[in-house]
């Protein structure tokens, strides 16, 4: 990842606050400065930005944030919430026909991925046993008609054309092919354009005209960048859209398209691409979308989960002596348990940020849950002083450490040497922290 | 039309949408807070991405001062003279000095890599070279008709293999037979990748390992293909792809749009790796050579 992630970015610019006592409207710009550079970093329109950072202003002034204890995870959780809300809340199912065949259609720019996500499609519909016509509609990219076809072949699904003749004819012809088969969908594949050459534009509108298609999905590339905005407006000025297909998000992109797009058109995402393969097509799950533009996992439901089962009064006191370095063997303990009580580890770095774009990794990097049990069982056989001061830990009380807890004296080491560790990372931890503080002021970015 | 009315016609759309309010912006004469305030909204939204514009305009700001600029001309002065310290100001050629040149084309998927490759054969051609092209995109389907169709009209030579053949088995046997026929260029297509694919990148490099070893010197130009309407993930692309590959060159396409393809900017300033064509329609002769100065001029001018 390019960027920290905003989670992150924001518990940084709040920390600088705490012990201020009650947050300011001042202090609610600074962090939403935050969620507008991360938003802009991920592609997001600036005139959507401005909107929606203007809105959730509001919601923060609201009080909640204002009143929390971890002011922070509130603004992250407002924005999270209105990022979701905005892209639709929730799945979004296709239209149907009254009567079949349900005709689909699919418009974008040049490489966008309609032909791909067509097949995809009219392939995601055979397996719920339905009966996909395809319609190769594009007649200006050369091999275009090919593509489809062979796309066609691998899957199983017949393939409509007429060569290179008006579209319109096209499918007028694919529709009387498809009632006379008993083809209960019409997928339709149309020719790139650019959003303003006229000319095909007009095209897909007489397309329209002639069919009156239940579904008319914009193909837009998940790596779209701040020109979402005007291609998604020029698309649904002429047609009547009623859905995108995000393509290409088996990438590294953030994916701010997806709001842009959304912000615009008012027509919800209903499929993603994800890959090269046939099946690589699902549903769109907008609070999996707010997140990764956010670029923090699902760190939404991390926190929930923390909050729940951490108590905050520890927590806090927690933080204290990690500050003063006076984090023991004790607290260690005390922390591993809590960890345990919020789930599997390996669910729980899933929903970590920045390990977002790797779930798939991670699930052939187990962690072993045995080891969280051998530390309990090391700590557990120290003494009450042990705990409190390593260093008095010589070889012979290692050894007996080893036995009682059915250890090896390598393993308390290493415990040792790892707890050591992270001492020392919490000392440089509070040392940065102070130079940061002292560094700030610059990177000024007025998008209010 | 002659290449710099076309290209000033493709750039005609960017001007329009963000130079239009550039102009609007440059007419007032006040450099306050707000003006560079709306500069940098003007840029971003021409996706030259927050950190670069963060850092133009920083350094805008600096030299107005230091030179207690009062004039709106001047500042847009300093402001071109700052862009085209990133993009360099002179024209980068493409290297066909050897022969055969051999020329690997790369990109994500859906780019423009086959499209711009017929239009550079038929513009190489124009310029009096023997051209050979090598389908290496042996996974999408029919991408070897689609540049078998583009050599037709290029009117140049193809090599291919079966669809899911190895690309460098397809490139390597290109580069032998250029060489036996005395080819003066070989235009390489390669598979659409993802950057973050690491299986995809390997294979990339082994490619660039292939050619290397068929001709030494080869491959003589590595063009990165970039769509103009793509965000900030295209520095992503370049970073990645110029790890794998070695990029000699970008190839702005889709500019004919109303996208900006402001990211080359950052590109430019973080690799050092220069534009040197841009595509700006349909038709073969819509690739035209990229002119830093020339893009920069239209992006500002007032006529």
């Amino acid at each position: 990842m390019l960027f920290e992630s905003l989670s992150t970015k924001l518990q940084n610019t709040l920390k600088r606050l705490q012990g201020k006592g009650k947050l300011t409207e001042k202090d609610i710009d600074a962090a939403l400065r935050e969620v507008r550079l991360a938003l802009l970093e991920a592609d997001v329109n600036y005139k959507v930005v401005k909107d929606f950072v203007a809105g959730v202003k509001e919601l923060c002034l609201g009080g909640a944030v204002l009143e929390s204890l971890t002011p922070g995870q509130q603004v992250i959780k407002i924005v999270n919430n209105e990022l979701t809300r905005l892209m639709g809340g929730t799945v979004a199912k296709l239209n149907h026909a009254p009567n079949p065949p349900t005709i689909i259609m699919m418009v974008g720019l040049q490489g966008s991925g309609k032909t791909t996500s067509a097949a995809k499609l009219a392939n995601l519909l055979k397996k719920k046993q339905n009966t996909p016509l395809l319609v190769a509609a594009d007649i200006y990219r050369p091999a275009a008609i090919k593509q489809l076809q062979i796309l066609g072949e691998q899957l199983g699904i017949p393939v409509f054309q007429l060569g290179q003749q008006d579209p319109v004819q096209t499918v007028k012809g694919a529709l009387e092919h498809a009632i006379k088969y008993r083809h209960d969908y019409l997928v339709i594949d149309t020719a790139g354009r650019l959003h303003i050459d006229q000319a095909l534009m007009d095209e897909l509108a007489r397309i329209e005209k002639a069919l009156n298609p239940q579904e008319i999905l914009l193909v837009v590339d998940a790596m779209t960048g701040q020109d979402a905005v005007n291609v998604a407006q020029s698309f649904r000025d002429k047609l009547g859209l009623s859905g995108v297909v995000l393509t290409k998000l088996d990438g590294d992109t953030r994916g701010g398209a997806a709001l842009s797009v959304r912000a615009v058109t008012g027509s919800p995402v209903k499929f993603v691409g994800l890959g090269e393969k046939t099946d690589a097509f699902e549903p769109f799950y907008p609070e999996r979308m707010a997140s990764r533009i956010l670029g923090m996992g699902d760190v939404l439901t991390l926190i929930e989960k923390a909050q729940s089962t951490f108590d905050e009064k520890k927590a806090r006191e927690m933080e204290k002596k990690l500050r003063s370095q006076q984090f023991t063997l004790d607290d260690f303990l005390d922390q591993l348990q809590q960890l345990k009580k919020m789930g599997p580890i390996n669910q729980l770095l899933e929903m970590m940020p920045g390990m977002g774009g790797m779930g798939k990794k991670l699930k052939g990097m187990s962690v072993d849950e045995k080891e969280f049990v051998k530390v309990e069982a090391i700590i557990n056989s120290m003494t009450k002083k042990e705990r409190q001061l390593p260093s008095i830990l010589n070889s012979s009380r290692r050894r007996r450490i080893a036995l009682g807890s059915g250890t090896k004296v390598q393993d308390v080491n290493n415990l040792l040497k790892q707890f050591e560790m992270m001492q020392k990372m919490m000392k440089q931890f509070g040392k940065a922290e102070k130079v940061k503080v002292k560094g700030k002021g610059k990177g000024r970015f007025p998008f209010s | 039309m002659g290449f710099f009315s076309k290209i000033k016609e493709g750039l005609k759309k960017t001007r329009s949408g963000i130079m239009g309010r550039m102009e609007g912006l440059f007419a007032r004469n006040a450099f306050d807070d707000e003006f560079y305030q709306e500069l940098e909204e003007i840029l971003v939204a021409a996706d030259v991405g927050v950190a670069t514009t963060l850092e133009l305009v920083a350094a805008l700001r600096q030299k107005v001062r230091e030179e207690k600029v009062r004039e709106a001309g001047e500042v847009m002065e300093i402001l071109k003279g700052l862009l085209l310290d990133i993009l360099g100001r002179e024209r980068v050629p493409l290297n066909t000095a050897e022969k055969p040149a051999v020329i690997l084309v790369l990109g994500v998927n859906g780019v423009g890599k086959t499209t711009s490759i017929g239009k550079l054969a038929g513009r190489l051609k124009k310029e009096g070279k023997q051209v050979l092209l090598a389908a290496g995109d042996t996974f999408r389907a029919a991408a070897i008709e689609q540049l078998e169709i583009w050599a037709e009209r290029a009117g140049s030579e193809i090599i291919k293999h079966q669809h899911g053949a190895d690309p460098s088995a397809v490139i390597f046997d290109s580069i032998t037979a250029a060489l036996g026929r005395k080819r003066d260029v070989v235009l390489c297509d390669t598979a659409g990748r993802l950057h973050n694919k690491a299986n995809l990148m390997e294979e990339l490099k082994k490619i660039r390992r292939v050619v290397e070893k068929a001709l030494p010197g080869a491959p003589h130009e590595v063009l990165l293909v970039l769509d103009a309407t793509t965000g900030q993930n295209a520095l992503a692309q370049a970073k990645v792809f110029n790890e794998a590959a070695t990029l000699t060159g970008v190839i702005l396409t889709k500019l004919d749009g109303t996208a900006k393809g402001g990211i080359v900017i950052a590109i430019a300033k973080e690799l050092k790796v220069p534009v040197k064509f841009v595509g700006v329609g349909e038709g073969v002769e819509d690739l035209q050579p990229f002119d830093p100065t020339e893009y920069v001029n239209s992006l500002f001018s007032l006529e």
